[in-house]
């Protein structure tokens, strides 16, 4: 391979990307260095084992890559925003579109909502941390090896260019023999295996650390919502895994799992695909359905509406996830009995999101509604999201869908379901949770910038899609000719799509004046909350709880405040058990970082050679007898009287 | 006032798909030509008149109860009681979705049925049968009862029931002329079935939905409807001036290009018939190696090259323009 093939060359716009991103990189390591910073970012994060602090590093890749994602949905709205523009051409569109949708799911969207779940749910269970924090580090590092393994595909290689479901035949060395897609089957694979951690690791939290007295019916409802949704990640990735690893097996030693040559089955890949792809959509989706119904009770003042129905309502939708992946190929050809039972299963989701609804509807009913902005995303979500619901159903039905599939009406129909129902869930459980987190407030008047230029600038891009999609125009293409009559709408959603970046731009600057100008003095529970994240300081402790609370009721911190219950005992402390950081998670990931990169290019003796690193990092981990430490009574007391004044 | 200012931004959305409606007639899916086209428009406008009512229904409690529930400086800052849930409310408000996806369901089911088969009216006519092989970047047509093939157009008696057997010779494909009926993919080593019909004679927009590939956008053909004479004279033509097609001048138009429409009259069929395997010997991954930055944009400049130096192509039933064609 000649160096010319090894870097991607020759197009001004990429080579301008790579000179910033190596500026970029030499700039921050200078910065570091300048500000002797590097142990402190080896002690205080990269080996952290803190859930808080995980959390927090999720969320931090998870807005850079919304960045890189959202850099690609802009340059893909100006290629189309003129009919026969050349601004890309076809193959470098090709490759934006897929790594756009990769990246804003697996790369935006998981790690946004993971980190929130990091941060929020053992605060909500009153545990001091998940059930294994050294393998929650593992999965973060893991993903963070995954996503930027992916990233460098656009310098080094060239991007992946099948389109984000890398269908076979076309995602197989017959048609795409360039390492693009091999970044897709290894970075993806890489990622996955950490975010199968995390769902083991949350299903486990969650059945054996909850505070004494919480029952299951007194589970805060964004606790369920993540105990369902790490079922699903628990069910559903090992498909993508096995899927990942045929493909690897198709592209990287020559067997025909998907081929088209030598009784290979490219439908299989569909088939398993989407046995994933369906549930992957769900465990984005349900999280942030628990985000809402937590952002609504608070800034209603009032309890969930239906508490127990919501909870079967999550239940059943994660159920009837799993049965309705062929929805996503009506059009193979199916006998019409298929398509019609899938019609059936799909619709049904319809049931309990409609049960949903009208529980948050009524939740909202006779509260003290207040806006505030995490208050204000939870609103706008329930009419964008039903109109990304009702066009879910028009699509479901599948004689519907021969019309509507692959063309820009489902391409807005999702983009209706994912900007509400999941970039709003995160913005809301940002602007909610950031003082648990940093301890100050993002601030409300920024905040209402941001959103009103992003739900604006969202509706028009998005609303232009259905019609022009429903005047024929197909997903994914590059270029369009004038008389197609296509160009109106086109032009008014790329307008859209710059209105939006604004209301992105707002977020960004919000971040930076709060974090230089706003309030510190937020107290542990600015927003008059319900649960018990809001019963521990602000930002929370790295133990958590000095005292793990005790619940006896749904609701629990809530009550403890009408109850007065709220002080800490100096002598109800006990010394705190904590686990120690740990150097292998971030090790290993860098080594399957390093192996994943060899791989991609088919070096396989170097990349035996690196794998060496993967034995060495489980050999020492298994010798690592470290039991962690212990939080004497004496300092817990200390740092609680900070902020609670004297203890009782 | 903020409040306010949010119920009038849903207001104004809401009126979006309402006056977006009014020219709903445009739309190419609302603007059938054939009777399978038909029966999925009057699918798709049951659904809407459902989901435009659900939509009302939940905007409008909506914007009640964000506005008459607000927070006010002068409600005393009182607590809202809390609320236990209401086991009748909630059972309403479960039966009627499932009302309404009983409601869906019903026609959905019968119009999945009613397109598999030759449509209503036409059950004694004999189809024509053509085969549809999609390749990287084009669509090849073969006639075999008449002996033709045709490259990027489709020619079809009007009035009259066409049975297509698809199949592809690499990458998936869906073949769509979406003023005529729904879509369907075509797959190597495999074939699918669709039955279409055109009212009238005329001309009908066709192209492939799924993504295969850097000149996947250009991949699209016109339908030609003709009358059952027309189609006649236009047989007859090729059969007196269309060249033969080779095979390898077909491994040739296999490979992974865009061109111009062209004209045989005889048919690959002949020698391989892609739904039944042997595509291995005619793919060429070599072809497909990509190099950044330095392409030209390949597809429509070749495609003209190609149209100018092909010289099998029909004059007479060709319409003028070749690609992209406008249909409204
Ligand atoms: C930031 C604003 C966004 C813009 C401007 C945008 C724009 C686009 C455009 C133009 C396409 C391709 C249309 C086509 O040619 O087929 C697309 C595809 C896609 N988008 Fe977005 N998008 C945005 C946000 C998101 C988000 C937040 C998600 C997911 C959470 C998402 C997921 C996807 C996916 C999965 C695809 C399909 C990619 C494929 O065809 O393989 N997008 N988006
Ligand atoms: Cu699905």
């Amino acid at each position: 391979m000649s160096l010319d093939e090894f870097f991607v060359t020759g197009d001004p716009l990429i080579l301008a990307s790579q000179i910033a991103i190596g500026l970029t990189m030499i700039g921050l390591i200078a910065l570091i260095t300048y500000l002797k910073r590097w142990k402190w970012l080896w002690n205080e994060w990269f080996t952290t084992v803190d859930h808080k602090k995980i959390g927090i590093m999720y969320i931090i890749s998870g807005v850079l890559m919304f960045f890189r994602g959202g850099v690609d949905g802009l340059l893909m709205k100006a290629q189309t925003s003129r009919p026969e523009l050349e601004f890309l051409d076809a193959q470098h569109y090709d490759e934006i579109f897929t790594t756009h949708g990769v990246i804003m799911i697996l790369f935006m969207a998981m790690p946004l909502l993971i980190g929130l779940m990091n941060v929020v749910i053992p605060l909500q269970i009153g545990a001091r941390d998940v059930a294994f924090p050294k393998l929650n580090a593992l999965s973060f590092w893991l993903f963070f090896a995954g996503a930027m393994l992916f990233n460098v595909s656009f310098v080094i290689g060239g991007s992946p260019d099948a389109g984000w479901t890398s269908y076979f035949p076309l995602a197989g060395k017959e048609f795409t023999p360039g390492v693009g897609n091999n970044y897709y089957a290894i970075a993806l694979q890489i990622a996955g295996i950490g975010t199968l951690a995390t769902g083991i690791n949350f299903v486990v939290t969650i059945i054996k650390m909850r505070a004494p007295g919480m029952t299951w019916m007194r589970l805060p409802i964004f606790v369920w919502s993540t105990f369902i949704t790490s079922i699903i990640i628990v069910a559903a990735f090992p498909i993508f895994t096995v899927a990942l690893a045929y493909m690897t097996l198709d592209r990287l030693f020559g067997t025909h799992f998907f081929t088209v040559a030598n009784g290979g089955d490219p439908m299989l890949w569909l088939n398993l695909f989407w046995l994933w792809g369906h549930p992957e959509v769900y465990i984005v989706v349900l999280p942030a359905f628990g985000m809402f119904s937590e952002v609504i009770a608070t800034f209603a003042r009032k309890n969930l509406y239906g508490y127990k129905s919501m909870v079967y309502a999550v239940a059943g939708i994660a159920f009837l996830s799993m049965l309705v992946w062929v929805h996503h190929f009506y059009t193979m050809g199916n006998s019409a009995a298929v398509n019609s039972i899938f019609s059936l299963t799909t619709m049904m989701i319809a049931i309990p999101t409609g049960v949903k609804i009208f529980n948050w509807l009524f939740t909202l009913r006779k509260g003290r509604i207040e806006f505030s902005t995490a208050m204000l995303w939870s609103l706008a979500f329930i009419p964008c999201f039903t109109i990304g619901g009702v066009t879910g159903v028009m699509l479901a039905m599948a004689a519907a869908d021969y019309q509507y599939h692959n063309t820009m009406f489902l391409v807005a129909h999702f983009h209706y379901v994912l900007i509400p129902g999941v970039v709003f869930a995160v913005f809301a459980g940002l602007y909610y949770w950031w003082p648990k987190m940093f301890g100050f407030k993002l601030n409300e008047k920024i905040g209402k910038w941001h959103f009103w230029l992003f739900v604006i600038g969202f509706n028009m891009t998005f609303m232009p899609m259905f019609f022009v999609g429903l005047d024929g125009m197909s997903r994914r293409m590059y270029t369009y000719s004038a008389s197609t009559g296509w160009a109106g709408w086109l032009g008014f959603s790329a307008i859209g799509s710059i209105i939006l970046a604004a209301g992105f731009a707002a977020l960004c600057y919000n971040i930076y004046w709060s974090f230089r100008y706003a309030s510190r003095d937020v107290g542990n529970d600015p927003w008059n909350g319900r649960t018990l994240e809001w019963a521990t300081a602000s930002p929370a402790p790295h133990y958590n709880f000095a005292k793990v609370p005790e619940v006896d009721r749904l609701d629990a911190y809530w009550y403890m405040k009408k109850e007065g219950n709220t002080g800490l005992k100096k002598s109800d402390l006990k010394p705190v058990h904590m686990p120690s950081n740990s150097w292998t998670p971030i090790f290993l990931a860098v080594v399957f970082g390093v192996v994943g990169f060899f791989l991609v290019f088919e070096w396989f003796t170097l990349a035996i050679l690196a794998s060496i690193g993967i034995v060495v990092g489980l050999v020492a981990n298994s010798f690592d007898y470290d039991d962690g430490y212990h939080i004497s009574v004496e300092e817990l007391a200390d740092e609680e009287r900070e902020w609670r004044g004297d203890l009782q | 006032m903020k409040g306010f200012k949010k119920l009038f931004g849903w207001l104004v959305m809401l009126t979006i798909p309402f006056l977006l409606a009014g020219c709903e007639s445009n739309l190419i899916v609302f603007d059938p030509k054939g009777p399978v086209a038909r029966s999925l428009t009057d699918l798709i406008i049951f659904s809407i008149i459902f989901m435009l009512v659900i939509v009302i229904v939940v905007f409008a409690l909506f914007g009640y109860i964000v506005w008459k529930y607000r927070a006010r400086s002068d409600d005393g800052n009182f607590e809202p009681e809390e609320e236990k849930g209401n086991h009748l409310l909630e059972i309403i408000w479960f039966t009627i979705p499932v009302i309404i996806v009983i409601a869906l369901m019903i026609p959905t089911t019968k119009t999945i049925y009613e397109v598999e088969d030759v449509p209503q009216g036409y059950e004694e006519e004999e189809p024509l049968v053509i085969h549809v092989t999609s390749a990287d970047w084009k669509w090849i047509f073969s006639y075999p009862d008449q002996d033709i093939e045709t490259v990027n157009y489709l020619n079809i008696p009007a009035d009259h029931p066409v049975q297509f057997k698809m199949t592809s010779a690499g990458t998936m494909q869906s073949f769509w002329v979406p003023e005529l009926g729904g879509q369907k993919y075509t797959m190597a080593n495999m074939q699918t079935n669709l039955f279409l019909v055109a009212d009238r004679p005329g001309s009908y927009y066709g192209r492939n939905t799924s993504f295969n590939g850097k000149g996947y956008a250009h991949m699209d053909f016109e339908v030609q409807a003709l009358s059952q004479d027309d189609f006649n004279d236009w047989v007859q033509e090729v059969h007196d001036t269309a060249n033969t097609l080779t095979e390898e001048k077909y491994s040739e138009i296999l490979e992974p290009t865009v061109i111009g429409r062209m004209t045989f009259n005889n048919t690959h069929l002949e020698w391989i018939d892609h739904a039944h395997g042997g595509s291995e010997k005619y793919l060429n991954p070599e072809l497909y190696r990509i190099s950044h930055g330095h392409e030209d944009h390949e597809g429509h400049d070749e495609k003209s090259e190609e149209e100018t130096d092909s010289n099998e192509d029909q004059t007479k039933t060709e319409p003028s323009q070749s690609e992209d064609h406008a249909h409204h």
